[in-house]
């Protein structure tokens, strides 16, 4: 049992975040005649272990809490947040964010989410198992997990790290304008870090495997993938420049789709900082290319059945076969074009006021069993990005521009070949999402915002020697 | 904060269970933020912070628990769970005594004053007007104006006992332009670890016009060459190809675990003899400035690379007592719910002696960077990229089209050899620098220099 609804919490779990809607609720109340109050509350537990040369590194276990208030009067908006839910700092908060928006500029669009009908998906992302694991069985899995890695390959010269991480966070939104709504949600990680060696030559690889809690995560996952990743680019020189189709495997293009996001926002089209803006209807993509966002699908690593402004997650199409169907709205920026919220609000915690956002994008699937093997064949010639680099400096969704530096293999006769690094791959979003050649089967939900899922994309300029 | 006595107690029960080393970080941390977009202020946001974090260290293993609740009671909870992984572990219970000097820290209280929210204000509609009036192709602008005041304190079972206060404030200015070839951004920075009084040295109405004009000029610009080609880096335009090319490889975390290529490299040159690097967390008010770390050792200067030859790493308390040695001033965390790492500070190359405009009169055809945007490395092969936010041609020797934005793409100890012009024009930005999810200020410095080849990530063929 997870974000649970009103109604589902009354028969709810012992333990479920009751006592946060009460205490949002209570502060709620404190709201004066003319204001609209938002109140959101969270806390988390969480433990980290590293690993390294077969002893714990570090343990790191804690316990978090905090609050996010957002308070509108004439259409002015303020906010406050503090990192304590301690009686003393509620009061305080609550008057900084009253404060705060006597200074904010009027704005006809600023108003707080109301209920719009639409029933929440419940969605299970709670493992009441993970609070009965002992912290000896937490430590015992990053050690082996280390150990294993480390003798996975002769050529592993070095694991840097090796992680074992949980978490479990509760929340709760409760506002003067009708909102009502809770979640939880529980995860856990393993994620390792090796060199390989061969000679004076060194490359890196990491792998990792996520799940809902202790039970499912996989350290043998983690480990292959670190290891292949690695040992693969053994020998890598700078490839050559020139004109190429690119595959990107599964976990670049989960973040590929995360940075055409931010062009999806229907916040960045109202403000002009999407080239997207105005071309709702036309082709936008390669006819093959449909997007989806989807956070009642309970697969997707960021799936929820409440959005950050308390109204349920819905699936919202945004491009068709090509052609752009819509943007992703929270309720002010609904507002400002005319729409409803599409129930895509997104925050970063109770320290960030909402915006909207993707949370679980996945493009239509290629055929059942075309997978990375069978994108490489259909390619025939062409460079394999196993991964990238600069996505912060070099991609700029506002322009489109995109220049990744990149490690991978080339493709010949349809199969993996030589290793290269120190190389760039560049291009414009616009440009390729037209030259899309290919949309892998084999649909993984990969920690972040989208799917992953092997791409294939022509014209692209390698810069190299 | 917190009393000493409370301090002592605490940290003797972290040590229970024997441990070689605790230590209590203490944060108290106040921000408020304004952001004016499209026209409007937006948002004015608050924050407020305050918690400690504890370790304890046990031979290898590091115990680790933070806590928001600054109570005795809430601390010792802390310190228990800290100390878990001593248990069964040597050094046995000891009673800790703080002695060590208190208030390592620069005094800021006394120095930094604090705008009121329509200072802020007018200070962004200030910037809004600016960039607006730079020409009628700006099409958005938005400007964004944050100040905090950190106040850490920090105690160990060496019995130190260290405490600072920062205040950092920054403002920004992003602009778009639109024209017949789509949309193009410029943006840019100033922050200071200060008080209000930044503005006294920044002009918030020039820093709009340097983002604006970016912007304005990227509209016409060309496709950026791919291949390699000569660089010239202007002065200050990010120094972020030393902290990207070599700064987190002489990390010593990276070091003592052999995830670096400069690894077992001091006293060999790794560099063009025209390079000394050096990391100073003293620099007078720089970004990456601060008084005691955050494990309360003084900032200091360290050299790392002297005429091209590496003369030390960097090291924070952990990694400097594996090797027997004290830690440079570089333990820094992101907030007290973070361990401790190696990071850096203000990071320079120190200025040469040839003329700036000369290096480009002698540069036949390259690329000129006017302004870089940010980078990453990968510390064990040195390959690493940065990214360029105003670039141009050099052609026959002179600057001319503006490019569009690309990612460079070197390694690290190949392209420390390659320069062969330094100028004097030495200036610094700010940046952040994000390493395992922690993000702290920094500053990167460096004047006018070439490289004789990088490889340029653009479009063009």
């Amino acid at each position: 049992m997870s974000t649970v609804t009103e109604e589902a919490q009354a028969g709810g779990p012992a333990g479920g975040p009751d006592d946060l809607v009460e205490l949002a609720e209570r502060v709620a109340g404190w709201a004066r005649t003319g204001e609209e109050v938002e109140v959101y509350v969270a806390r988390g537990t969480e433990t980290e272990v590293r690993a390294y040369e077969g002893e714990v590194e570090s343990l790191t276990s804690a316990t978090s809490a905090g609050i996010g208030i957002r308070v509108v009067v004439d259409h002015r908006l303020g906010f406050a947040w503090a990192g304590s839910l301690d009686e003393s700092v509620l009061g305080e908060t609550l008057a900084e964010a009253r404060d705060n928006a006597a200074f904010a500029t009027a704005d006809e669009h600023v108003r707080l989410a109301v209920p719009d009908g639409v029933p929440a998906v419940p969605v299970d992302l709670w493992d009441d198992r993970l609070a009965d694991v002992p912290t000896s069985r937490k430590i015992e899995l990053a050690l082996a997990l280390e150990a294993q890695t480390r003798a996975a390959d002769s050529r592993i010269r070095q694991v840097d790290s090796a992680d074992y991480g949980d978490v479990a966070a509760e929340s709760a939104l409760v506002s003067t304008t009708g909102i009502r709504s809770s979640s939880r949600k529980t995860s856990g990680y393993l994620s390792v870090s090796v060199i390989a060696g061969d000679g004076d030559a060194s490359q890196t690889g990491g792998g990792f495997s996520v799940g809902r809690g202790f039970d499912g995560l996989d350290p043998d996952r983690a480990t292959d993938d670190a290891v292949t990743r690695a040992v693969r680019l053994l020998g890598a020189t700078k490839g050559p420049s020139g004109r190429s189709t690119v595959v990107f495997d599964r976990r670049m293009a989960t973040a590929l789709l995360s940075v055409v996001s931010s062009a999806l926002s229907g916040e960045a089209v109202a403000k002009g900082r999407s080239f997207f803006a105005g071309r709702v209807g036309e082709l936008v993509g390669h006819p093959g290319l449909t997007l989806v966002d989807d956070p009642t699908d309970p697969r997707a690593y960021a799936a929820s059945a409440y959005d950050a402004e308390g109204l349920a997650c819905r699936r919202n199409a945004l491009i068709e076969a090509g052609v752009l169907q819509g943007f992703l709205y929270d309720t002010v920026s609904g507002s400002r074009a005319g729409v409803p919220s599409t129930g895509s609000a997104v925050r970063g915690g109770y320290s960030g006021t909402p915006s909207p956002g993707c949370r679980a994008l996945t493009l239509a699937p290629g055929p059942e069993g075309y997978d990375q093997d069978g994108v490489l064949a259909a390619v025939g010639e062409g460079l394999f990005v196993q991964s990238m680099t600069g996505m912060h400096s070099g991609v700029n969704p506002i322009s489109g521009d995109f220049s990744v530096g990149a490690e991978g293999l080339m493709i010949r006769d349809g199969r993996l070949a030589e290793p290269v690094r120190e190389i760039t791959v560049a291009s414009t979003l616009q440009r390729m999402l037209l030259s899309l050649v290919a949309v892998g089967g084999d649909v993984e939900w990969l920690p972040g915002i989208a799917a992953g899922q092997t791409l294939a994309i022509g014209d692209m300029q390698i810069s190299g020697t | 904060m917190i009393d000493s006595p409370v301090l002592e107690r605490v940290l003797t029960e972290a040590l229970r269970n024997g441990g070689d080393f605790a230590e209590v970080f203490a944060e108290d941390r106040s921000s408020s933020s304004a952001l004016l977009d499209d026209g409007r202020v937006e948002e004015l946001a608050s924050g407020r912070e305050r918690g400690a974090g504890i370790r304890v260290v046990s031979g290898e293993t590091t115990g680790f628990a933070h806590t928001a609740d600054l109570s005795e009671a809430g601390l010792l909870r802390a310190a228990e769970a800290a100390s878990a992984v001593a248990r069964g572990g040597g050094g046995g219970s000891r009673t800790v005594g703080l002695t060590g000097p208190t208030g390592g820290g620069r005094g800021t209280e006394a120095v930094h004053t604090a705008g009121t929210k329509a200072d802020a204000l007018d200070l962004l509609q200030r910037a809004d007007e600016a960039a607006r009036a730079s020409g009628d192709g700006i099409s958005q602008v938005q400007a964004g104006f944050g100040t905090s005041t950190r106040r850490v304190l920090i105690a160990n079972s060496d019995g130190l006992l260290a405490g600072d206060e920062q205040a950092r404030t920054r403002f920004s200015v992003s602009c778009v332009a639109l024209g017949d070839t789509g949309m193009q951004t410029g943006y840019e920075t100033a922050a200071r670890t200060l008080g209000f009084e930044l503005f006294d040295e920044v002009s918030v109405e020039e820093l709009a016009r340097r983002a604006s004009s970016q912007a304005l000029a990227k509209l016409s610009a060309r496709p950026a060459p791919s291949g390699e080609l000569p660089v010239v880096l202007a002065g200050g335009s990010g120094g972020i190809l030393f902290h990207e090319a070599c700064g987190h490889g002489l990390e010593a975390d990276h070091i003592v675990k052999d995830a670096s290529v400069y690894a077992g490299k001091v006293g060999q040159r790794v560099a063009s003899p025209l390079v000394t690097l050096v990391d100073d967390g003293t620099v007078g008010s720089e970004w990456g400035t601060f008084g005691v770390d955050d494990e309360g050792r003084p900032a200091q200067r360290n050299v790392l690379i002297e005429d091209g030859v590496l003369t030390d790493y960097l090291w924070d308390y952990l990694r400097a007592r594996k090797e027997g040695r004290v830690s440079s001033g570089n333990g820094r965390r992101q907030s007290y719910r973070d361990l401790p790492m190696v990071r850096m500070t203000n990071t320079f190359l120190l200025p040469g002696d040839a003329d700036a405009d000369e290096i480009v009169a002698q540069t036949p055809r390259g690329v000129y960077v006017a302004k870089l945007g940010g980078g990453q490395v990968n510390t064990t092969t040195g390959d690493f990229v940065f990214g360029t936010t105003m670039a141009y041609l050099i052609e026959d020797g002179v600057i001319t089209e503006p490019l569009r934005d690309a990612n460079l793409i070197g390694n690290g100890p190949e392209v420390l050899k390659r320069i062969d012009a330094v100028a004097t024009d030495f200036s610094m930005t700010p940046g952040t620098c994000g390493k395992d999810g922690q993000s702290v200020p920094v500053g990167c410095g460096q004047a006018t220099m070439r490289l004789t080849g990088v490889t340029i990530g653009g479009t063009a063929e």
